[in-house]
């Protein structure tokens, strides 16, 4: 008797499960880091159009910055758990491909947010903004700002070997319109993206030369820590300081003249509409391809001529953390 | 005689001082080499701004090398600072305490991290590597729900007091360094002239025969820990006042910077073997080589490769003077 | 049995009782020793002798039975007790910090700290007193080590025995000894066993483990025999021989 029941039980089960998974398409969302306010951020927007849409999201991070064994688990664990898309912002973008590749010989439909990986065809899609372009912004910025004056430039960078620094570092160059190796580059050191450090960084580069006049940072924690050493140096004012992200405390920091501008990128954007293609995908089979660029605005309250931008008003309303 | 028989040394060398000179011609050899590289390293100026910058990690390094000392490590240290951080900037500004009851709250914070550690390395007896790598992970997940994951500014000044300088030569020296150096002084002392110091060393070096002497093995651990504790809530104030805002993503690999200077200044992970202010040179070290490579012109990423020799070297050179006077 | 002296034990001890588990280490054992003499223990393996020791030492606590010191109960919680009652003792593998001098491992668990304010406030050491006391003591046991700031890991066995040796001679009422000259080789067990004698010399009591029979009968004045937790006699060197010493030791008699 127990076993009959059982039995009915169990192919009751199939049969409804398949018709459940039809109504909630079940989406993967894998950050590089857990805790940074721009992932957060993602995260929430993913959240936000998955519940809009009926569709059930399941997230995963790494725990820093190229974590890339952690996403690879998270991806095995999401296609084994019958995701039928990922959306992933690859820590290392060579070494995820092959966990990407087998996802997608599973089926799944695989979806790079913010930076793409290499090579670019090994994902679906692309939703990201162009962090060469949110470099190429502030470099073209920076020289409009600096009307011709011989320029003292110091770059805070990330770390080496990642993307999205490396990126928007070059960007900075070419829209400033030097090459890697030109003597107005003064000094690089690198952050880690992290206050502390870029306050660090910017100290030492003071010492090696204390007439810097352009400071390009990876992101504003780093522009917040290299500001205090400009002040406690006496050259805040005589600096032009740019930045990248466009999170609130940054917006703030522009607003406040700490950062003369910075490239706003939009991390939810990229999150709903990969959510969206995800939906997309599970209901009539149809991929997203190609690369969906999803914008980079330039912030600043000092508007130079030549130079595309909007005010830090603007910026507030679409910055994201807090 | 019980003399003539095997080997006497009658040097009266006390293996426990002497592996500081090591550290410390390291670091002079550094200052020298980058002297040469760069004419602005040699300045008043320039060291204080490289103390201002070990400051942080000076102060939990204090707490790391009484840890090592017995024969444990603390991996939890950089994030207990950051909790402890992010506690006292959020009481000032959300809660609206004063700075003082602020600091006070961030640092109870921290000696409660540093009680459980010690509570769990003696009372359960877990080795202290699996307990302060939980501590680690529940500092780390706290701190970032509690802070929402957000920097938190717009401190008060009173908080920020450390950060402020006063002019020494032709340098600004801040209260920090100050601070940091008054504290490492005062360990130091203790660890030399003190029985309590002596135990701890003893329970280090043999932890058997400390308890069998009748040292209270189990109190002195959990003092041990308890105070270094302490140390990651100074360590957080300074930080606090270094960048001037809680920054809860601070920290992240404090715990390895702070093992990398205590092994550099020559204190050994076995325990019961090291001076204190060897861990000061260790850190300072770690200082010298980023800002001279930087004034050079030098990538970053070298800076890590010499970090990593240095430590190879350090080890490698304190093992092999030990077997050669053994 | 004819005791050397029938004066009251400065330490004794009644029906001890000790169990790890379903091994019985001590199942009711009693000892007596007499002021001013050299009380060596001794037993097959298995017969109790290193727990009986680690219960007057205060290094286990008994399950059951007691403790006399000089007539009055005492109950160790820890070898810290034991030592503040004047107890010392000289553990097999001699409890010694290796990375530690001869003077501060001499000192340990009871330094010396410097008079006034700088001492009871400041908590300062007495190191000058701490080295010059240590030399002292080590010249009236005529151990000849040189420095006595020297790490004791730079010394050879015998040496480091001696500093353990000399560590308990400290002591205000007892020394006991776990297994004295057992890592030594003839010429250094000798000036060891010559060095216990100084200790007994020097008013101290002294009760010795050993397996070692030619070596209690060199040394001790009396003999305490154990098997199986047990006290089963105590016998004087000159009334029996080593060999029917050994016999009552395994059971044969």
């Amino acid at each position: 008797m127990h076993n009959t029941r059982a039995v009915l039980t169990l192919i009751l089960a199939c049969a409804v499960t398949p018709a459940l998974s039809q109504t909630q398409p079940v989406i993967g969302l894998i950050t590089k880091t857990e805790t940074n306010p721009f992932f957060v951020k993602m995260r929430e927007g993913a959240a936000e159009t998955a519940k809009a849409k009926g569709a059930r999201l399941m997230t995963a991070a790494g725990r820093f910055d190229g974590d890339n064994a952690s996403q690879v688990t998270a991806i095995e664990n999401m296609v084994a758990a019958g995701a039928k898309a990922i959306l992933i912002t690859p820590s290392e973008t060579k070494a995820i491909v092959p966990a990407i590749r087998k996802a997608r010989a599973a089926g799944v439909m695989v979806i790079a947010l913010d930076a793409p990986t290499e090579p670019q065809e090994a994902t679906d899609a692309l939703f990201a903004t162009d962090n060469f372009k949110a470099g190429l912004l502030i470099g073209q910025y920076a020289k409009a700002a600096m009307a011709g004056k011989p320029a003292k430039i110091a770059t805070l960078d990330l770390a080496p070997g990642i993307t999205v620094g490396k990126l928007r570092h070059d960007g900075f160059l070419r829209g400033f319109g030097v090459k890697e190796g030109d003597p107005s580059i003064v000094c690089s050191a690198d952050t880690q993206g992290d206050q502390a450090r870029g306050q660090t960084a910017m100290e030492n580069c003071l010492q090696r030369a204390p007439d810097i006049n352009v400071v390009y940072t990876i992101n504003e924690p780093a522009a917040a820590g290299a500001h205090r050493a400009l002040r406690a140096a006496g050259r805040d004012r005589s600096v032009v300081l740019i930045s990248v992200d466009g999170g609130c405390a940054g917006v703030r920091n522009v607003k406040v003249g700490v950062i003369a501008a910075t490239s706003q990128q939009y991390p939810l954007k990229m999150a709903s509409l990969g959510v969206e293609a995800a939906v997309e995908y599970a209901k009539s089979g149809k991929k997203a391809s190609g690369t969906i660029d999803t914008g980079v605005t330039l912030i600043t309250d000092k508007p130079m001529k030549g130079v595309d931008s909007k005010d830090t008003a603007f910026g507030m309303e679409g910055c994201w953390g807090k | 005689m019980l003399g003539q028989i095997g080997r006497d040394k009658g040097q009266g060398t006390r293996d426990k001082e002497h592996s500081a000179i090591g550290p410390v011609a390291a670091l002079l050899l550094a200052c020298a080499f980058f002297a040469s590289q760069s004419d602005r390293f040699l300045t008043g100026q320039n060291f204080s701004l490289i103390l201002q910058q070990v400051v942080v990690i000076g102060v939990i390094a204090i707490g790391q090398t009484l840890v090592v000392l017995t024969a444990g490590i603390d991996l939890s240290c950089g994030m207990v600072m950051a909790l402890g951080s992010i506690v006292m900037s959020k009481a000032a500004v959300d809660l609206g305490v004063s700075s003082a009851a602020a600091i006070v709250c961030g640092v109870m914070t921290t000696v409660a991290f540093g009680l459980v550690n010690g509570a769990l390395v003696t009372l359960i007896r877990l080795p202290s590597f699996i307990v302060t790598l939980g501590t680690l992970n529940i500092a780390f997940a706290i701190t970032q729900i509690y802070s929402e994951s957000q920097t938190v500014s717009g401190l008060p000044d009173g908080m920020l007091v450390l950060g402020d300088t006063f002019r020494a030569g032709d340098a600004a020296v801040t209260y920090g360094t100050v601070l940091m150096l008054t504290l490492y002084v005062l360990v130091w002392l203790a660890l030399r002239e003190t029985a309590v110091g002596r135990h701890v060393y003893a329970v280090g070096n043999n932890a058997e025969a400390a308890r069998l002497m009748g040292i209270p093995t189990t109190r002195l651990i959990l003092g041990v820990y308890t105070f270094a504790g302490l140390m990651y809530g100074i360590a957080a104030l300074l930080a606090v006042a270094r960048t001037g805002v809680g920054d809860p993503q601070a920290g992240q690999t404090d715990n390895l910077d702070s093992i990398t200077a205590v092994v550099l200044g020559g204190t050994s992970l076995f325990g019961g073997r090291g001076v204190i202010l060897g861990t000061l040179v260790g850190a300072l070290i770690v200082g010298v080589f980023r800002n001279g490579l930087t004034l050079m012109g030098v990538a970053s990423v070298y800076q890590i490769l010499i970090t990593g020799i240095l430590v190879i070297l350090a080890v490698a050179t304190d093992q092999l003077s030990r077997r050669r006077s053994a | 049995m004819t005791p050397a002296n029938q004066s009251a034990p400065v330490l004794q001890a009644r029906g001890l009782v000790k169990r790890y588990g379903h091994v019985t280490a001590l199942a009711g054992v009693d000892l007596d020793l007499l002021p001013g003499e050299i009380l060596a223990v001794i037993g097959d393996n298995g017969a109790g002798k290193s727990t009986l020791v680690k219960a007057l030492s205060g290094a286990l606590v008994p399950d059951g039975g007691e403790i006399r010191l000089d007539g009055r109960v005492v109950k160790f919680r820890g070898p810290g007790d034991a030592r503040r009652e004047g107890i010392e003792t000289v553990y097999q593998d001699l409890a010694v910090a290796p990375a530690m001098t001869v003077a501060e491992n001499l000192f340990l668990g009871r330094e010396i700290r410097k008079a006034g304010l700088l001492g009871s406030v400041f908590r300062l050491l007495d190191k000058k007193r701490m080295l010059a006391d240590a030399a002292a003591h080590m010249e009236s046991l005529q151990i000849g080590i040189a420095s006595m700031r020297q790490p004791v890991e730079s010394l050879s066995g015998g040496q480091r025995q001696a500093v353990a040796v000399a560590r308990s001679a400290f002591a205000r009422h007892v020394v006991i000894m776990d297994e004295p000259t057992a890592a030594l080789g003839v010429k250094e067990s000798r000036m060891v066993l010559d060095l216990i004698r100084r200790v007994r010399d020097k008013g101290l009591p002294v009760i010795f483990i050993s397996h070692n029979m030619p070596h209690v009968f060199d040394v001790a004045d009396r003999i305490h025999i154990a098997r199986l937790g047990k006290r089963v006699a105590v016998v004087s060197p000159g009334e029996i021989s080593m060999a029917e010493a050994v016999a009552i030791m395994t059971g044969a008699i």
